[in-house]
């Protein structure tokens, strides 16, 4: 491939397509590479398209994802794998000029079916965001309102198991069991990012997506977290949106490369970090751009 | 030439132009320096002019008299009905005292300039006395009666002694009557208790400021009742639920331009619906209220839908993630975050309704009004528009109440003020 389309990419978008390198680029990764169905699927997207106006931000993207798996997305920024996240719990139904078609599916249901309810699917898939982004309240609090909202425990003790069982899950009790009623927004970067992932499990739901959740951490914070990741997929399935492909590679067990909008490239992590069939997936992981 | 010749030169060059760009750094702080002190300098003179002609307001001079209950001077029975009592003849009483005081004047003239020194409010003091203790009857007290305003200016230093006759208040013989009266320590002044208990009065030293400053209250009351939760209930919905469209588009610009519209015009629109098509009262604090608060909502509007803005979306998403509905999101979330701006914002709307006169013209509530309002549906005037009376008003006396009722006014704006930064205070979160 010549390096002028390389270097091109990153800037050009997915609609732009009256460039002719551009054109080719968008025909060589049309096609997803590797298999994108699994056995036992917990979600199951197809033909999933997202635009922004007239951006279009996701192209026809299927991709199952499987129970008690960590699959992890990759791909240079803007490549639409964070849109592709939070089509997962219609977080983007908050943005007005987002609109999505195609079929996604949590356990064999359309979550975009007028049926299905947006607050009863957020309870079962949670979201982890980029920047840690605790309540201005007590750590208490934190964690519990997922279940009081909820209405998930009868009374105050059986809240306060919840509380102190995601908090011993997210590996953050034995450091604030002392100060539950302070504030949590008085931790550090990588205690706050702790409190958040126990505050999306104290709802205990199915599935939970991970925007980035390391970007603004220390690597200490990081390895604590990803350590964390790996306990939770026994009782989780979690998709992690990540710019470290060392992160990618130490806690998925697939990986899928996202480039402008296109899946272009999903299967075992292992296999995408060693042998990526794609010419574009193999200049991402080598480090030739992105 | 070479890189270090080229960085040498960049060196002289900067150098060059560092005089010039500290010189400006320099002007604009004196500006910035001379523009504050210029402020202080202003509202330091505003305060020193108003308190300084206003504070004797809150003394009047009080004359002591011998009063002698006696049935025959009151024209009544020896044991009257209280409606005997009330139309009894108690300035006969205060013009008997100043005789006996004075048994020289003679002259039908002059008594009446004798009697002109103590102050009609004197009989009403006289008849309230009587009315809830009839007992007095038929005894003689001394008792301290309010002096006429002409006599309570000259005690305060208003009236000079120097002038000729024509041109002063006080004739040379009131002056000699007042100087004995003096002389056996009958005048005196005290603390002007008249000035917060009783309502507007054509005569100065009756004229009290409870009146408007009810009328003021109750308007307010009104004011704040209706437009912070309609002001708040609008810009959360325009800022979380409404969905962006042309029509939001249109109410948001016209929200703005009802912001810059003249008092005076939601005057008029008061006047044209709530009095002639609602058939409201007028003059009553409930319409003032209802002017102010369409005068108010835009500004709360405006503030408070800057203050949800100003909440991280972080937050919504949070709240939202863990699968809370918009309005748990609002009510658990956003609305504590944002409360300490509306609050600023509602404060600051209703800072501006209390100073606000040209609207409340329009609706009645300019009228000379004597009785303290009891309720928002009686007739009231408000705070600014007294001031405004007063300082219209001839006598001599009222320029002091003018500047008490200003005083009096900038109170009651400290003290909303002060307690809008006390519930800021309460609600504001730390991070």
């Amino acid at each position: 491939m010549p390096s002028s389309i390389a270097n091109a990419a990153p800037a050009a978008t997915a609609a732009n397509l009256n460039d002719q390198q551009t054109q080719d680029l968008h025909q060589k990764i049309a096609a997803t590479v590797g298999r994108i169905e699994v056995d036992d699927a917990k979600m199951s997207m197809r033909d999933v398209d997202v635009f922004y106006d007239d951006k279009h931000a996701i192209c026809a993207v299927n991709l199952d994802i499987a129970a008690h798996e960590v699959i992890a997305m990759i791909g240079p920024s803007g490549c639409g794998k964070s849109t592709f996240l939070r089509c997962m719990n219609r977080m983007n139904d908050t943005i007005e000029n987002c609109r999505v078609s195609g079929s996604l599916k949590l356990d064999g249901v359309d979550i975009y079916d007028k049926k299905q309810d947006v607050v009863q699917l957020r309870a079962r898939v949670g979201m982890v965001f980029q920047k840690p982004n605790p309540f201005p309240k007590s750590i208490y609090d934190n964690v519990a309102y997922g279940p009081r909202i909820h209405g998930l425990a009868a009374n105050r003790a059986e809240l306060e198991e919840i509380v102190v069982t995601s908090l011993e899950r997210s590996g953050l009790f034995a450091e604030v069991k002392d100060r539950l009623d302070k504030p949590g927004t008085g931790l550090s970067g990588g205690q706050q990012q702790r409190l958040c992932i126990a505050r999306a499990i104290a709802v205990n739901p199915e599935v939970i997506l991970m925007d980035e959740p390391c970007s603004a951490l220390d690597p200490i914070a990081t390895a604590r977290i990803e350590e964390l990741i790996d306990e939770l997929r026994k009782n989780y399935t979690i998709a992690i949106v990540t710019h470290s492909m060392q992160q990618a590679a130490r806690v998925s067990q697939r990986t899928a490369y996202f480039h402008l909008g296109y899946l272009v490239e999903v299967g075992e992590t292992a296999k995408i970090f060693t042998y990526p069939e794609h010419k574009l997936t193999e200049d991402y992981i080598t480090g030739r751009f992105g | 030439m070479s890189n270090a010749d080229e960085q040498a030169a960049v060196v002289d060059i900067v150098t060059a132009g560092l005089k010039r760009r500290y010189a400006a750094e320099r002007r604009f702080r004196l500006f910035g320096l001379l523009s504050v002190v210029l402020g202080f300098v202003f509202l330091f003179a505003l305060f020193a002019s108003i308190i300084s002609t206003g504070y004797p307001a809150f003394q009047s001079t009080y004359v002591q008299l011998d009063i002698d209950f006696d049935p025959a001077i009151l024209d009544i029975s020896a044991s009257p009905g209280s409606e005997e009592l009330s139309a009894a003849n108690y300035a006969g009483l205060v013009k008997h005292s100043l005789r006996e005081l004075f048994p020289a004047v003679k002259k039908r003239r002059e008594r009446r300039s004798l009697y002109q020194l103590v102050s009609i409010g004197a009989e009403y003091e006289l008849r309230n006395r009587l009315l809830t203790a009839p007992s007095f009857i038929g005894r003689k007290e001394a008792l301290w009666l309010p002096a006429n305003d002409d006599l309570d200016t000259f005690m305060k230093g208003g009236i000079d002694r120097q002038l000729p006759q024509e041109n002063r208040r006080l004739s040379d013989q009131q002056l000699t009557w007042i100087d004995a009266l003096l002389e056996a320590g009958r005048i005196e002044k005290r603390f002007n208790t008249v000035f917060f208990t009783s309502g507007d009065s054509r005569e100065p030293e009756l004229a009290g400021i409870k009146g408007a400053l009810l009328g003021s209250f109750y308007t307010l009351i009104v004011t704040l009742v209706l437009s912070f939760p309609i002001g708040i209930a609008a810009a959360i919905y325009l800022e979380e639920f409404a969905s962006r469209s042309r029509w939001t588009d249109v109410i948001e610009i016209n929200i703005n331009n009802l912001a810059a519209v003249p008092s005076i015009v939601f005057g008029l629109l008061g006047l044209a619906v709530f009095i002639n098509v609602f058939d409201l009262p007028r003059s009553a604090p409930l319409v003032g209220g209802l002017v102010l608060t369409l005068m108010t909502l835009p500004t709360i509007i405006i503030a408070s839908r800057a203050a949800l803005k100003s909440v991280p979306p972080s937050i919504r998403e949070a709240a939202l993630g863990v699968g809370a509905s918009r309005m748990q999101m609002v009510t658990h979330h956003v609305l504590p975050l944002a409360l300490p701006g509306m609050l600023t914002g509602t404060i600051i709307g209703m800072a501006r309704a209390l100073g606000e006169s040209a609207p409340l013209l329009m609706i009645g509530m300019v009228a000379f009004i004597v009785d303290v309002p009891q309720s928002i549906t009686e007739p009231a005037t408000a705070l600014p528009v007294q001031i405004y009376l007063w300082s219209d008003s001839p006598e001599r006396a009222f320029t002091e109440k003018t500047s008490a009722a200003i005083i009096v006014l900038l109170v009651f704006l400290v003290v909303m003020n002060s307690l809008a930064v006390y519930l800021r205070k309460r609600f504001e979160k730390r991070w």
